[in-house]
């Protein structure tokens, strides 16, 4: 029961309180980076890294900062991670970095980051505080890789950009679906995961 | 210590902006070499491609870069080789396209493949939101385009941006930059249906008239000072028969 207890802010937001589809938080860049898998990922890694990583600083500096400048001090712990996560994607996967262009340092922007640091890190021990910033990011993540699983298979034809509809199908017919690589696809499968989520959870159901 | 007083506050946020400052600076410093090198890679890429030779995977880019470039030098508008201590591969073609013909660095780039020679000119201009660039790889006689590469930094996804797909650059292959009386006329971008009353001319993109258009400014802009030096090269070629 107590194991349970600690380890609420890790599973909590993988489902019942998924930022996303929950708390319909950080949409704006679930649209924009869901057309391939491969930077849907590396946005996953990189929003949970510097989620973990900011909901620890503020949790340590929770006790020092002044009320009146919180806000600044959140966001400038933030933005220097962000700073730090776009200039490793530039050393270590240019490609990613190249394609993800504007969207990383967007991150500073993410809903998802300035709500968990005012409703969690401000009030709890750096533990927990860490456990709910990769919490938060997976959950975050999970509603990426579906989307942009749906986005990639049926708009390209390809998983990680590996042709996985066969020749013959083209052949027969078969034509990949633009709409999904536009944004306005990406809002519709958002949309559809929600309906099969609440259909499951009945307690969320307004 | 009160913690809501001004002077607490003002001595916390000074504290931690330098902190992350320094910690920033430190981060760039480390990570630089590894940033440039990626830079220059992804350089090296775009000239080959216009040679049309891209790496299969695992293949490093430095490698078949040097493999295949087995020249780089400077010309200057009357075709002469220039000695410089800048080398070609780092010449700022975005600062020397805005200066007049005469006081230009002109990058050539000797490509060995298997179809023989080719001389790669980069190119650069603007399109509708942001600078368009991009290399052309000539056959040896300076006139009959081998293959070419165009990228761009921010125009638009399916229209303007189109300009990267090789449906547009494949376009370029064997059209010639000099009428048949030796008069240089670039490559023309027009719309789909229309034919310019002479010279070599590609199909525009539907839809992305600006960027086309700027591809097209591009092309008369960059090559012209090259005038001197493929009619040399073209020359030279005649008295080797």
């Amino acid at each position: 029961m107590n194991l349970k207890k600690t380890f609420l802010p890790l599973i909590n937001p993988l489902s019942k309180d998924n930022p996303v589809i929950v708390q319909v938080l950080g949409i704006c860049s679930a649209l924009a980076v869901t057309a391939k898998m491969e930077p849907a990922i590396v946005m996953t890694i990189s929003v949970t890294a510097v989620l973990a990583f900011a909901n620890v600083i503020i949790s340590l500096l929770r006790n020092t900062i002044p009320t009146s400048i919180r806000i600044i001090v959140q966001l400038v712990v933030v933005a220097a991670l962000v700073v730090i996560v776009d200039q490793v994607l530039k050393a270590y996967n240019y490609e990613v970095s190249k394609a993800l262009s504007v969207f990383i340092g967007l991150i500073i922007t993410n809903c998802i980051i300035m709500g968990r640091l005012e409703a969690f890190a401000m009030t709890n021990r750096p533990w927990p505080a860490f456990l709910d910033g990769i919490g938060n990011g997976l959950g975050y993540g999970i509603i990426l890789i579906i989307v942009s699983f749906f986005r990639e298979l049926l708009g390209s034809g390809t998983i990680f950009g590996m042709q996985i509809i066969p020749a013959s199908w083209y052949e027969a017919g078969y034509q990949n679906n633009g709409l999904m690589i536009l944004p306005p696809m990406a809002l519709i499968v958002v949309g559809c995961i929600i309906w099969a989520h609440r259909a499951k959870n009945k307690d969320l159901q307004e | 210590m009160n913690r809501q007083s001004n002077t607490y506050t003002v001595i916390y946020s000074v504290v931690l902006v330098l902190l992350v400052g320094v910690l920033l600076s430190v981060v760039y410093q480390v990570l630089r070499p590894k940033q440039e090198e990626n830079i220059a890679n992804d350089t090296k890429r775009q000239i080959l491609a216009a040679a049309l030779i891209t790496p299969t995977s695992g293949e490093s880019i430095g490698d078949l870069y040097s493999e295949h470039i087995t020249d780089s030098f400077l010309v200057n508008d009357k075709g002469d080789k220039v000695d410089s201590d800048v080398n070609a591969f780092d010449v700022n073609v975005a600062n020397e396209v805005k200066k007049n013909a005469d006081q230009r660095l002109l990058p050539v780039f000797i490509c060995k493949t298997e179809a023989g020679i080719k001389y790669i000119i980069p190119v650069y201009g603007a399109g509708l939101w942001g600078p368009i660039w991009g290399y052309i790889a000539f056959d040896s006689d300076g006139d009959t385009i081998y293959g070419a590469y165009f990228a761009h930094q921010g125009e638009t996804p399916g229209l303007g941006a189109e300009i990267e797909k090789p449906a547009f650059s494949n376009q370029f292959k064997g059209k010639e930059i000099f009428s048949n009386d030796g008069a240089f006329q670039s490559v023309k971008v027009v719309k789909n249906g229309q034919e310019p009353s002479e010279g070599a001319y590609v199909h525009a993109i539907s839809g992305g008239t600006i960027t086309s258009q700027g591809v097209q400014r591009m092309l008369q802009n960059s090559l012209e000072p090259y005038t001197s030096f493929f009619k040399k090269l073209n020359e030279g070629k005649e008295q080797n028969k």
